[in-house]
């Protein structure tokens, strides 16, 4: 064998090695995620099974999984899963919409942001579950008074947000829709809108994180469905198990909530020039 | 024909940008304004683009006031400001929206080959380097067809090499319509090589101090003795702009230096 060819074969089996190496990278990281917690599972699954613990007051993973598949053949995870993501759908919109117009108009103009913005600070500094007694006076214990609590709780990520990413909107970039003579809506829809697209999106995620959040709250004031109902009736009844399936529950409803404004948003930002462009994905 | 009449600035802040200034431009014309930063040349260049408003005097296309952008008028800014959501095509076909969609197909692609970035039309503009970013402003400014083009120190953020090249890119593109050109630089260099008219502006208040004619027929070489004996006038105006010792912008640089960049402290900003 020759140089050449000898030094070719290396660099061609150095190639297939880079190959399943950019192969296993690209499942290392994730796997090292789950390693933690799968290892912890197992290791408590192990201990009660030989009898270390009993297990009663936090169930293994064999049980959770048993009392999800339960609830979820009953029907009953999804009837009270679905009252809850129907509770935050509508609080989620009416939120959004309200942060949306309210923080468009703020960020726009610095007149409406002198005369609304310090009062909006101000009532943000109220932490949003101290108004529950108030709604519930108001509204009743009903389904009003959860929505409007789960509102309140996403309108201030979404006001923020939006309202400092209109105000960033870089100055020479409103120029060029100038000197094109854009009109005020053409203005918004082609230079304002995809320039804020990228916080509104972070904006939305937070306002969805919030969203969930305060649905539990809400659901705690007195629900009689919800994954919310289904913790306080876990509680008082003494199932572990229950609980943690709907905490479990929430988790999935969450990511998956959040993936689709993500994945919703993906198709307007690939212009992004990201730093974590090349290092996330 | 663009004229400017007793055009002069004040700032809400009271900064005094512009005083008088007069200047009548025919079409086809290229008119270059130097001096250093803080002269009120920007303030004059915004005036005609119809982005600020004159606080005294008017500026008249064709005998129409301009107070507002014009469809006539175009502007290249010291940045490429590409609208950073749109591909390379997107961008310059921004400000032609209004077209029919074959027209304006044409246009994009009869302009971005005249630049040379015909294989760049679907890349986003973070994939390009800041000349060919340029061209891709450049090529937006000139889709529309203006009469006139200004040009806001366009070249200054690039090295030398993509600077000179651009220079005659822009020459080229000029000779397709034959537009107005007015382009606000400070380098001289770049001022006689493209203009058939240089205006010195001179500070506090911004105005026209002298007017230099340049008209060295085309194409111009920079190492010619005639290019050189403009230069020199230039360097001078510029001196006695700001009273210095004629021969004192030329005395403080190598002979290399003076054809980059002529900072000349102007104060006032």
């Amino acid at each position: 064998m020759s140089v050449v060819e000898s030094s070719v074969a290396g660099e061609t089996a150095e190639f297939r090695q880079e190959q399943t190496r950019s192969l296993l990278d690209r499942f290392k990281r994730p796997a090292l995620g789950l390693l933690l917690p799968v290892l912890a599972a197992i290791g408590w699954e192990l201990a009660v099974r030989l009898g270390w613990s009993t297990g009663r007051l936090v169930p293994p993973p064999s049980v959770i999984r048993d009392t999800f598949l339960e609830l979820a053949q009953g029907g009953e995870l999804q009837h009270h899963a679905l009252a809850t993501l129907t509770r935050v759908a509508i609080g989620f919109g009416a939120g959004v919409a309200a942060g949306t117009i309210v923080g468009a108009i703020t960020g726009y103009s610095g007149f409406m942001s002198r005369l609304l913005d310090p009062t909006l600070q101000a009532l943000r500094a109220i932490p949003s579950i101290a108004w529950v007694p108030l709604f519930i006076l108001w509204l009743g214990i009903f389904e009003a008074s959860k929505v409007t609590l789960i509102a309140v709780g996403v309108f201030f990520p979404v006001y923020l947000g939006v309202m400092g990413a209109v105000a960033s909107v870089d100055r020479k970039i409103v120029e060029v829709g100038r000197i094109f003579r854009l009109s005020g809506t053409q203005m918004v829809r082609r230079i304002l809108l995809p320039a804020v697209l990228p916080s509104y999106v972070i904006a939305l995620r937070s306002g969805l994180g919030l969203g969930w959040m305060f649905v539990v709250a809400a659901e705690f004031m007195g629900a009689s469905q919800g994954l919310g109902y289904l913790l306080i009736d876990g509680q008082q009844l003494g199932k572990p198990a229950q609980i943690v399936t709907a905490i479990v529950a929430f988790a999935i409803l969450g990511k998956i909530t959040d993936w689709l404004i993500v994945a919703a948003a993906k198709p307007f930002l690939r212009w992004e020039d990201r730093f974590a462009r090349h290092g996330a994905d | 024909m663009l004229i400017l009449d007793r055009v002069g600035k004040t700032y809400p802040n009271g900064v005094h940008a512009l005083e008088g200034v007069s200047l009548s431009v025919a079409l086809g014309e290229i008119v270059a304004v130097v001096g250093g930063s803080g002269c009120g040349k920007s303030t004059m260049l915004r005036a005609i683009a119809g982005l600020d408003t004159p606080s005294r005097g008017r500026v008249a296309l064709d005998g129409m006031t301009i107070s507002a952008p014009h469809e006539k008028i175009g502007i290249i800014f010291q940045e490429p400001r590409l609208l950073p959501w749109l591909t390379v095509a997107g961008n310059v076909a921004f400000g032609i929206e209004h077209l029919p969609r074959q027209e304006r197909d044409q246009r994009v692609t009869t302009a971005l080959a005249r630049v040379g970035l015909a294989d760049k039309a679907s890349a986003w503009p973070r994939e390009l380097s800041g000349g060919q970013a340029q061209r891709v402003a450049i090529a937006r400014a000139l889709v529309p067809r203006p009469e006139v083009l200004l040009l806001d120190e366009p070249f200054s953020a690039l090295d030398a090499f993509t600077r000179a090249d651009l220079q005659d890119h822009l020459l080229a593109l000029w000779a397709d319509s034959k537009p107005t050109l007015i382009l606000v630089t400070h380098d001289v260099d770049e001022a006689i090589a493209l203009a058939d008219r240089i205006m010195v502006m001179r500070p506090r208040p911004g105005r026209i101090f002298e007017e230099i004619a340049a008209g060295l027929p085309r194409p111009r070489d920079r190492r010619s003795d005639e290019f050189d004996t403009i230069r020199r006038q230039v360097l001078d105006s510029l001196d006695r702009s700001l009273n210095r010792a004629p021969g004192a912008a030329t005395r403080e640089r190598p002979a290399a230096y003076v054809s980059d960049t002529v900072d000349f402290a102007c104060g006032t900003e």
